[in-house]
């Protein structure tokens, strides 16, 4: 790789259901915390969500919180968090040379049950519809009120993905920068989806909406008596950077994107396939340079649905023979639950700690393992200490059959 | 309602219209504008929340009549005559 292609995380901003912060959310991770709660919703009325806990006043002003998004809050939140982590002297960079680009798996939504509801009280009266309707919905919201509030002029734009949104949002940024469009990258995922009964009462007629009367044992992918997706907002933001900028400016790195790729089903509107999710794993891990072997961490996309579950465990199995032995395997949705277009990007972050700490945090909630689930080196329960985490591959998958994978790796001195 | 009433009114909405400001000192015969942080969205805000707390329309062509505390009472008394305070 040419070294104007090296592209390194030098900074992290999150938000999670189980933690406001990556030490926060790593804490959470291998104590087994799950962050899913009660959660009321108009029209649809009681479920369970993973909510986050932030306060958007950090970086927000109560005007901006009233007229943008949640996922704008969000994202607004992570990428001042990420700049921070990255040590980022903001008021000497150029920020035409910075680009925003985040994944999300629907937006406007929420925006739009909002304004019904809204227009509802004054009988259907359009004259009641909110002249914020249009800027709140527009596709490139959550990263155009990062623009915003952090005066970038650089490029700014989502990445639709559905559930594979998290990670092409950093594939996205890991390019431009490739490519000199920006010299810093502000990339991830956000979700504000828990805010929208659509995606609920969807999950509810589909069948694939989990159901438990103890909220932090809902989330299960992998177990015997698992019944679908726990909802949960939530965003990731990683501040990328070409490596010789990074050691220049003497940031901390916390891991170097070592290849990615992404393809589709061209199957079914909503079923997974494994052997299109085993070829994405191994065109992102060829781009790498790499062999299955050498991946020592593979961090699922799993949703806790019975059909999912199987499709990515026989993929990851078919893929990762006898021969990986150091390869060990988790989730994260269990403790956090589906954080939709930031999932991809949270629940890499949250195991970018491993290739310091040398531990895999488990997958919780595993009571009976299903049969058509068992992996080796599948870490349930409890967080396992292994012999070195050099390179993790992070999958996320969503509807409509979209794949990606993402690669990363402790980066070569 | 009165016109002090009126007033009161207007400056709660602008209050939750722009919730950073201080509004509690606003120079009546001055523009709004020049002593708030208010742009055209948020004044699209307070003909909305005219309409939708007073039932009062505010044509486009009025709009300037809302340029300062003072115009606003002026121009809404004759409209908000028959109507409760809040």
């Amino acid at each position: 790789m040419r070294s104007s292609e090296r592209i390194v995380i030098t900074g992290i901003g999150l938000t999670a259901p189980n933690g406001d912060d990556p030490a926060a959310f790593r804490r959470s991770l291998l104590a087994g915390r799950s962050g899913i709660e009660p959660w009321h919703i108009r029209y649809f009325g009681e479920t369970i969500a993973g909510v986050c806990h932030f306060d958007p006043l950090k970086y927000q002003k109560r005007k901006e919180v009233r007229v943008g998004t949640r996922a704008g809050s969000v994202a607004v939140y992570c990428a001042n968090e990420a700049l921070r982590d990255a040590g980022v002297a903001w008021s000497g960079t150029d920020r035409s040379r910075v680009g925003v680009y985040l994944g999300i798996t629907e937006h406007g939504n929420v925006e739009t049950e909002s304004e019904i509801h809204e227009i509802r009280q004054y009988d259907y009266d359009l004259r009641f519809w909110s002249h914020y309707h249009n800027p709140r919905t527009v596709a490139n919201n959550p990263a155009g009120e990062v623009t915003l509030n952090l005066g970038i002029t650089g490029p700014h734009y989502t990445l639709g993905g559905a559930c594979a949104a998290g990670n092409l949002g950093v594939i996205q940024g890991f390019q431009q920068l490739v490519l000199g469009e920006v010299d810093l990258a502000l990339a991830g995922g956000v979700s504000e989806s828990i805010r929208t009964f659509g995606i609920f009462a969807g999950f509810q007629s589909q069948g694939a909406l989990a159901a438990h009367p103890d909220p932090a044992r809902a989330s299960r992918p992998f177990d015997t008596a698992r019944n679908g997706i726990v909802v949960a907002e939530g965003g990731c933001v990683f501040v990328l950077e070409r490596l010789e900028a990074a050691r220049r400016r003497g940031a901390p790195i916390y891991a170097e994107i070592a290849g990615f790729a992404s393809n589709s089903d061209a199957a079914d509107m909503v079923l997974p396939n494994a052997e299109r999710q085993k070829e994405c794993m191994e065109l992102a891990i060829a781009r790498a340079g790499l062999e299955p072997a050498d991946i020592h961490l593979v961090s699922t996309h799993a949703t806790g649905t019975p059909a999912g579950d199987i499709q990515e465990c026989e993929a990851v199995r078919r893929l990762f023979g006898p021969e990986c032995r150091r390869t060990y395997v988790n989730n994260t949705k269990s403790m956090i639950g589906h954080a939709m277009g930031a999932a991809g990007a949270l629940e890499l972050a949250g195991n970018l700690p491993s290739l310091q700490d040398r531990t895999v945090h488990p997958t919780i909630n595993v009571d009976n393992l299903d049969p058509e689930c068992e992996l080796r080196n599948l870490v349930i329960n409890h967080p396992q200490t292994v012999d070195g985490v050099d390179v993790i591959l992070n999958n996320s998958f969503g509807m409509i059959g979209i794949n990606s994978v993402l690669i990363v790796k402790r980066t070569e001195s | 309602m009165t016109n002090d009433e009126i007033a009161k009114a207007v400056v709660e909405i602008i209050t939750d219209i722009v919730p950073d400001e201080d509004c509690s000192n606003l120079d009546p015969a001055a523009p709004l504008r020049d002593q708030l942080d208010l742009d055209s969205m948020d004044f699209l805000d307070i003909v909305m929340e005219l309409r939708k707390r007073y039932g009062v329309e505010v044509p486009e062509n009025d709009y300037p009549k809302l340029a300062t505390l003072d115009s606003c009472v002026d121009y809404l008394a004759p409209k908000l005559a028959g109507v409760a305070a809040e």
